[in-house]
């Protein structure tokens, strides 16, 4: 045979008529998919709609899926060597093409650009990218000849890198503490960058405040965004209809938001599981309906604009002429810079988030929290410790909520301006995503995550409207490999023997 | 016939001995047409073991779901007398038996927390108390003195009951990892930890091995010999009932069919019959007793 062969891997000969067929099958489903939702785009032409075919783009995706198909049959059937050839070549071809505008100028550039298969550059990325994965995972097969991985190896390899991960984590938080610290005052960090820094930070945030929710009290809340937007709205109208000072109106918004929290999840916590989970989306799109039709109190639609911005701490504004307040930057004598403000508001919410980590550490380690805990692993054994189920679901619902009140104040404060559409039930199940996905209780993975889903994306603007496609992905391969989260590891509140020390080696 | 004479009103002493600390009276439990308990009386002693045995489906651990809260008897008084007071547990719902009354259970099948590690069960356990210390979260954020004394207390404690369950060693690994039959010892070390008055443990011999059988005989008689609380237990499993029970009372198809000491039990005719379905036998071995009790069944407990 032509191929080294390794002992257990039994290269059979190749049956060209049944991997012909199965790359058809493949092609044919591909086509059954595509046809609809690649076939026909409708267009908003003047006076009415109109259809525009793109069948050369649905045969473009048949072929692309056909030889993807024989590439996988291929490695499946250790024989990667054609693989290897033929994926590099396409992928540095694809590669120049792509980047053709910029090595040859544009008019070179467009022309070559079109002996590319399709016109979205998002898409051809990612023709690229499936390309040389392909091309790497064919060049490990050679190498090693064991491209099939039996599904334990995998998972013991995937669980191997994720406590290395979780040992990592240990360092990651107090690093990534720093780099936050720092960042402001980094060489590279523009507005744009702190921008995104404040808002993956909010996200960072509402991600902590939902962990104790779900993650420490297992309770599904897929309506954590109404706590969110009662938090805003407490602020924005203290604010703007009452003239109270950020700092003022925080602990009252806050307060508002956990009251919210304990009103909403007294009739809903007794139920459990999926039922508490229908029932708190349905509060959450309450609570925005109510915001969106009460016209006299909330404004309905048009949103509260004109909240005013927060003070340095009651001492001093960010603003060129303060009038008769005291303004930022004579304060400290600087040059008056409006990225000052940015600066101000990126550290505001890092140490609110703080708050809620250091908070939430502490609480775990405490009675109530052991109780969340246990009672998220069996709720009648609480029973029967006596332990009052309905107050302590109480306490995390309230509290949680009570966070994401203080993170819509900020918001409402960073924005200046809020309305019910910023509150839809998607808020939810990204801040939900950011917890499933960092891996339930996992505070570094709720970071980590947040970053993943709100920061990329930010920096990837031309991905936006792929994002909700990524989301999907992500979470799909996050349960095929670790179905508890990339982080999920739970460290114990308390030990008998130290965390390095073997059980038995002290008395 | 014991079974005629002890319906109705309790006997005034208790078989076996002791002071009464449990005092059932004419507990009925209907679930729609179905009657689980029907009129059965009895009572249980301080410092005394006091099995309930029948066949399947006799009614026991609908007898213990009405004692600790889990449901609500139909009919029927049951009396706590515990030092600081008596409780009626008929009115004490769900959690409240084991926070008021220090009523404390385990489960047929087995319900720890099984992610957390058994120290943090044993501490999970001392919840009320330790909520009281940390003043209700806010001193135990600030990291009070109170707190921590609490705290070490509680930690003491733990500690007492995993040396005497033999689980020190497997202290700080999750509960659920643990083999079946450590996992059987930590629920009872868990219910200890309640610093309970009446101990119920339905079926805590399940599925153990002989070796382990006879160490749960061991730590069972330990409890009431060293800290005197009434320990009612269902088992099926007759090595145990016989061994170190001080007072039987039998169930059959939700009936009082005999209560008495072990001895007075063995020989008691109803018992007999309720297991053989014969009048002939006067004396059985405890094997087939034993044999008779254990065919499969599940009902859940809760």
């Amino acid at each position: 045979m032509a191929v080294a062969v390794a002992e257990d891997i039994v290269v059979r000969p190749l049956n060209m008529a049944a991997l012909v067929r199965e790359a058809s099958i493949t092609a044919l489903v591909v086509f059954a998919l595509a046809i609809s939702l690649v076939g026909f785009q409708v267009l908003d032409v003047p006076g009415g709609l109109a259809i525009r075919t793109r069948f050369v783009d649905v045969g473009m995706v048949m072929v692309l899926a056909f030889f993807g198909r024989v590439a996988l049959i291929l490695l499946r059937e250790h024989r990667p060597r054609p693989v290897l050839i033929v994926t590099p070549v396409l992928a540095a071809i694809m590669l120049v093409l792509l980047l053709s505008e910029t090595f040859f100028g544009v008019e070179t550039g467009s022309v070559l650009k079109q002996f590319l298969p399709f016109q979205d550059p998002v898409v051809l990325w990612g023709v690229l990218l499936v390309t040389i994965v392909l091309a790497v995972r064919s060049a490990y097969a050679h190498t090693h000849m064991n491209s099939s991985m039996t599904l334990e190896e995998r998972e013991v390899r995937m669980d191997q890198i994720g406590a290395g991960v979780q040992r990592a984590a240990r360092l990651l938080g107090p690093v990534l503490l720093l780099f936050a610290i720092t960042l402001p005052f980094m060489p590279f960090a523009d507005r744009r960058l702190l921008d995104i820094g404040i808002l993956v930070l909010t996200y960072v945030m509402l991600g902590w405040g939902l962990n104790i929710v779900v993650g420490l009290a297992g309770l599904l809340d897929l309506g954590y965004v109404a706590f969110y937007a009662v938090g805003a709205y407490s602020f924005a109208l203290l604010a703007t209809q009452m003239d109270v000072s950020f700092w003022v109106a925080l602990p009252f918004a806050g307060l508002m938001a956990g009251l919210a929290g304990v009103i909403l999840g007294f009739p809903v916590l007794r139920l459990r599981g999926d039922y508490l989970a229908i029932v708190t989306l349905g509060f959450g799109e309450m609570v925005r309906v109510i915001l969106l039709n009460w016209y006299s109190f909330t404004n309905g639609p048009d949103g509260i604009s004109g909240i005013p911005r927060p003070s340095f701490f009651g001492f001093a504004e960010f603003r060129r002429n303060a009038g008769d307040t005291t303004a930022f930057h004579d304060m400290f004598g600087l040059e008056f810079a409006s990225v000052h403000r940015i600066i101000f508001m990126f550290y505001l919410i890092l140490g609110m988030a703080l708050i809620v980590n250091v908070f939430t550490m502490r609480i775990r380690k405490l009675p109530i929290g052991r109780a969340w805990e246990a009672l998220r692993e069996d709720e009648t054994a609480c029973r029967s410790l006596g332990i009052n189920p309905r107050n302590t679901k109480l306490t995390a619902f309230g509290i949680g909520a009570m966070f994401a009140g203080f993170a819509g104040s900020f918001f409402a404060t960073r924005q200046g301006f809020i309305s019910p559409e910023s509150f839809t039930f998607i808020e939810s199940a990204v801040i939900l995503a950011i917890v499933v996905l960092g891996g339930f209780g996992s505070q570094v993975g709720v970071v980590i995550a947040a970053v993943l889903l709100i920061g990329l994306p930010e920096f990837f603007r031309d991905l936006q409207q792929y994002r909700m496609l990524a989301f999907g992905l992500a979470m799909v391969l996050i349960m095929l490999w670790r179905p508890a989260g990339l982080l999920a590891h739970r460290e114990p509140t308390l030990r008998l023997f130290g965390r390095n020390k073997k059980p038995g080696t002290s008395s | 016939m014991s079974a005629a004479e002890s319906y109705g009103a309790p006997a005034a002493e208790v078989p076996g001995g002791g002071r009464a600390l449990l005092t059932v009276e004419h507990l009925t439990m209907r679930f729609g047409g179905l009657v689980a308990i029907d009129d059965v009386s009895f009572q249980a002693a301080e410092g005394r073991i006091t099995a309930i045995i029948g066949p399947n489906g006799a009614g026991k651990t609908t007898v213990f779901n009405c004692l600790t809260g889990f449901y609500k008897p139909t009919v029927g008084r049951l009396t706590l007398h515990h030092p600081k007071g008596e409780f009626l547990l008929e009115r004490l719902e769900g959690y409240r038996t084991a926070q008021k009354a220090s009523v404390a259970r385990t489960f047929q099948n087995i319900r720890l927390f099984p992610r957390m590690t058994v120290l943090e069960n044993l501490i999970v356990a001392q919840h009320n108390k330790l909520m009281r210390a940390s003043g209700f979260t806010a001193a135990g954020l600030f990291g009070l003195k109170v707190y921590r004394d609490a705290e070490a207390k509680a930690m003491d404690l733990a500690k007492y009951w995993l040396d005497h369950t033999k689980l020190t060693e497997q202290a700080d690994v999750e509960a659920g990892n643990l083999p079946y039959g450590d996992q059987r010892r930590l629920e009872i070390a868990r219910a200890m930890c309640t610093e309970p008055v009446l101990l119920c443990l339905d079926e805590p011999a399940a599925g153990l091995n002989p070796r382990e059988s006879h160490d749960l005989n061991s730590l069972l008689r330990y409890i009431r010999n060293e800290h005197k609380i009434g320990i009612l237990l269902i088992e099926h499993d007759m090595s145990v009932v016989m061994e170190i029970s001080d007072h039987i009372i039998v169930l059959d198809y939700g009936r009082k069919i005999s209560d008495g000491t072990p001895e007075a039990v063995r020989n008691d005719p109803a018992v007999i019959r309720a297991y053989l379905g014969q009048e002939e036998h006067e004396e059985l071995p405890p094997e087939i007793i034993a044999g008779a009790g254990t065919a499969d069944r599940s009902p859940d407990d809760a």
